[in-house]
């Protein structure tokens, strides 16, 4: 039984068609059911705004990729020819590579992005609640989650900032090593210098001090961030026991200049400054970057490390990649010993049932044999059953090659006269 | 033969922490400062078995020197890391304490009778203090050389492959601060006793003697150092480069009278 992937990503179908293949969460439930049939019988639904895909585990590969095209086909209410170029379909190692790559975030569109294995873990809840998976889709999901664990773990491709925020408490860090004793001041408002604000509070920043042009709005900001406000006339009074600015007013000159900045340094006895200006025209005068101890970041610097970080990651998933492959390996070692499994059973069974019928016909015969004799007959039937068997279990075991150990199931089989073992008592000689 | 099997241990140190530079792995990290212990070790056995065998501080040549200063280095180095446990200090000075040992330990010495100038328990003391002077300013170089590594890269929004590998500003400026405080007590406690020692046995404090020029030409430089720090808030970029600059002075101190100038205190050359 095939491992079969079919799907649609960022990578391969633009957003109008994947917002239309796309199910919300709370839909899987209804979608799992309608799924389910006799050509897919274990499947799970992977549906996130980047991706829509199904992983499932059919009886016969081709059969499975055409039901699952079908129904993505048929839920987003476009002809089956219009979306079917957009689907890449993969089977076997190919499809259990792909999974093991979305989980770990090497598939996604911001590499390393840890929201992907979350979603994922929700898709693999709702098809195993619905009965949609078995031993192999339970196992290959588990697999898939350790192995995104591995990547985050051996490898940095968590560690590179690639948000402005982030960068600008990664930078933070550098500079100061521990924010704890540090003061943040905001200057005027904005999205994205309140998120980086937020976190620098979150890795430990002492304290926040808010101001804007608008005195209310600096204490409105002051009061959501449990911060203190202070009036836009007086801000340069603090900077001197400010170590991080972060900037984004609306005004079209330098708010802070060269001169302003090297006095506070004087009054702060060097104490490093990092200044961060998102503004758009500039609020602080590049030329503070001159002055020793102050550390001036504009967005476009910003952006550059951002840029660095992502190349990094590129170089992390290079690695990931590597474990990755490793683990399909792994996983398919584990399929392989699944075709094995079935024939050990059954030729244990045959010889099992071999002695049991020899010992019921012999012993009845035994007249006069004491308890304990009775016991060492049985016994011998066991050891010789164990030692016959041991033999080719050891050949089945060692046998990694999957053709040539079909061709000792088969042996086997003949041999031992298994394939009518199901039906009934094998025919005596 | 201990000094031999001491120098082995630190190319092994060496080795180790410069791949620990490139792959920052545990593993390598652990090796070198494992082996920089033994080395440490076998080094402080080989110092024993030479004070015994002379009845003094094996100090009194240019060899005994070297070695005894790759000793300093490392305690200094070994008492910073277990109090900061910052890995990556060790790749900026071990190498050095291992060059300075290669001398010492691949060409044979004498260690030769005391002059009778240099007979006197002052010697063990003095000598002591200002090569522990000098280990916390190699220690204060390597520090200031990766603080000027790590500013270069914040101020020029440059990243290289060292940025993540090395700590905050604030941390190396830190140690920085406190390995000079303490190598400028001791060099001037070294500075006291020599000139203690020099009154009881030459009836002056000062000899003129290069070594003790050149000594006070350090002092006055980490001083200033000091001083400006207290007074005007100098830190980060300057200072290093200072103590990098008080550095180098040292260096040209104590190999360039050793190898060019006459100075009672290298009796071999007086």
């Amino acid at each position: 039984m095939p491992i079969v992937l079919v799907g649609l990503s960022h990578k391969t179908a633009p957003v109008e068609l994947r917002e239309k293949v796309c199910m919300p969460d709370m839909a899987l439930p209804d979608q799992l059911a309608r799924l389910k049939s006799p050509p897919v019988p274990e499947c799970v639904i992977v549906s996130t705004c980047n991706r829509v895909e199904v992983l499932a585990h059919c009886p016969e590969a081709h059969a499975g990729i055409t039901a699952i095209k079908q129904y993505l086909a048929a839920g987003s209410g476009i002809a089956f020819s219009d979306v079917e170029p957009h689907f890449y379909t993969l089977a076997g190692s190919k499809a259990i590579q792909h999974i093991f790559r979305v989980a770990s975030s090497l598939d996604s569109m911001m590499v390393g992005e840890p929201q992907i294995l979350g979603q994922i873990k929700n898709a693999f809840a709702a098809a195993s609640k619905e009965g949609a998976t078995g031993v192999v889709l339970n196992r290959l999901m588990h697999k898939a989650f350790s192995v995104a664990k591995r990547v985050k773990t051996e490898t940095q491709i968590a560690r590179y900032a690639v948000s402005i925020s982030y960068a600008a408490v990664e930078l933070a860090k550098k500079i100061f090593d521990d924010l704890s004793e540090k003061t943040v001041m905001l200057i005027g408002a904005g999205e994205m210098s309140e998120l980086a604000a937020r976190h620098l509070m979150d890795h430990g920043a002492k304290r926040l001090l808010v101001t804007n042009r608008t005195y209310s709005r600096a204490v409105e900001l002051a009061e959501e961030f449990s911060a203190s406000a202070i009036r836009f006339e007086d801000f340069t009074d603090s900077l001197i026991r400010t170590d991080i600015i972060i900037s984004s007013t609306g005004s079209p000159t330098y708010i802070l200049g060269h001169q302003q900045v090297k006095t506070v340094l004087y009054e702060r006895r060097n104490k490093p400054m990092f200044m961060i200006d998102i503004a758009v025209p500039r609020d602080l005068d590049p030329a503070i970057n001159r002055l020793s101890n102050v550390y001036l970041y504009d967005i476009d610097d910003l952006q550059a490390v951002i840029d660095t970080n992502i190349q990094e990651r590129r170089k992390e998933a290079e690695k990931a990649d590597e474990i990755v492959l490793a683990e399909v390996g792994t996983f398919e070692r584990w399929l392989d010993s699944l075709d094995v499994t079935p024939m050990i059973v059954l030729l244990r069974e045959r010889l099992e049932q071999i002695r049991e019928e020899e010992l019921a016909r012999t012993l009845p015969r035994l007249n006069g044999v004491s308890k304990k004799e009775k016991k060492a007959v049985e016994a011998m039937a066991s050891a010789i059953v164990n030692k016959i068997l041991h033999g080719p279990l050891q050949a089945l075991k060692a046998e990694n090659r999957s053709d040539t150990r079909d061709q000792l199931i088969e042996i086997l089989k003949e041999i031992f006269q298994l394939e009518q073992t199901r039906k009934g008592p094998p025919q005596k000689p | 033969m201990m000094l031999k099997i001491a120098l082995g241990f630190y190319l092994l140190s060496t080795v180790a922490c410069l791949l620990y530079f490139v792959f920052p792995k545990k593993l390598l990290g652990r090796t070198y400062l494992v082996s920089a212990v033994v080395g440490f070790l076998c080094h402080s056995v080989a110092l024993v078995q030479d004070y015994v065998r002379a009845g003094h501080l094996p100090v009194t040549n240019f060899q005994e020197g070297l070695s005894f200063f790759s000793w300093t280095i490392i305690l200094i180095f070994l008492l910073l890391e277990f109090r900061y446990r910052i890995l990556i200090l060790g790749s900026f000075i071990i190498p050095l304490a291992f060059a300075a040992l290669l001398y010492p330990a691949l060409v044979s010495y004498e260690t030769k009778e005391l002059t009778p100038l240099l007979q006197s328990s002052w010697l063990g003391v003095h000598v002591t203090l200002a090569f522990l002077g000098d280990a916390a300013f190699a220690l204060a170089f390597a520090i200031s050389v990766m603080y000027i590594l790590q500013e270069y890269q914040l101020k020029a929004h440059r990243f290289g492959a060292t940025f993540r590998k090395l700590p905050s500003l604030e941390i190396l400026d830190g140690m920085n601060h406190r390995v000079i405080t303490i190598g400028f007590l001791l060099l001037t406690l070294g500075m006291i006793t020599g000139a203690l020692w020099a009154r009881a046995s030459l009836g002056s404090y000062l000899q003129g003697d290069p070594r003790e020029i050149w000594s006070l030409i350090t002092w006055v430089i980490y001083a200033a150092l000091l001083h400006a720090r207290l007074t005007v808030g100098w830190r980060g970029r300057r200072t290093a480069i200072m103590a990098i600059v008080g550095f180098a002075v040292l260096v040209f101190a104590f190999l360039g009278i050793n190898l060019f100038i006459s100075s009672y205190h290298y009796p071999e050359r007086f």
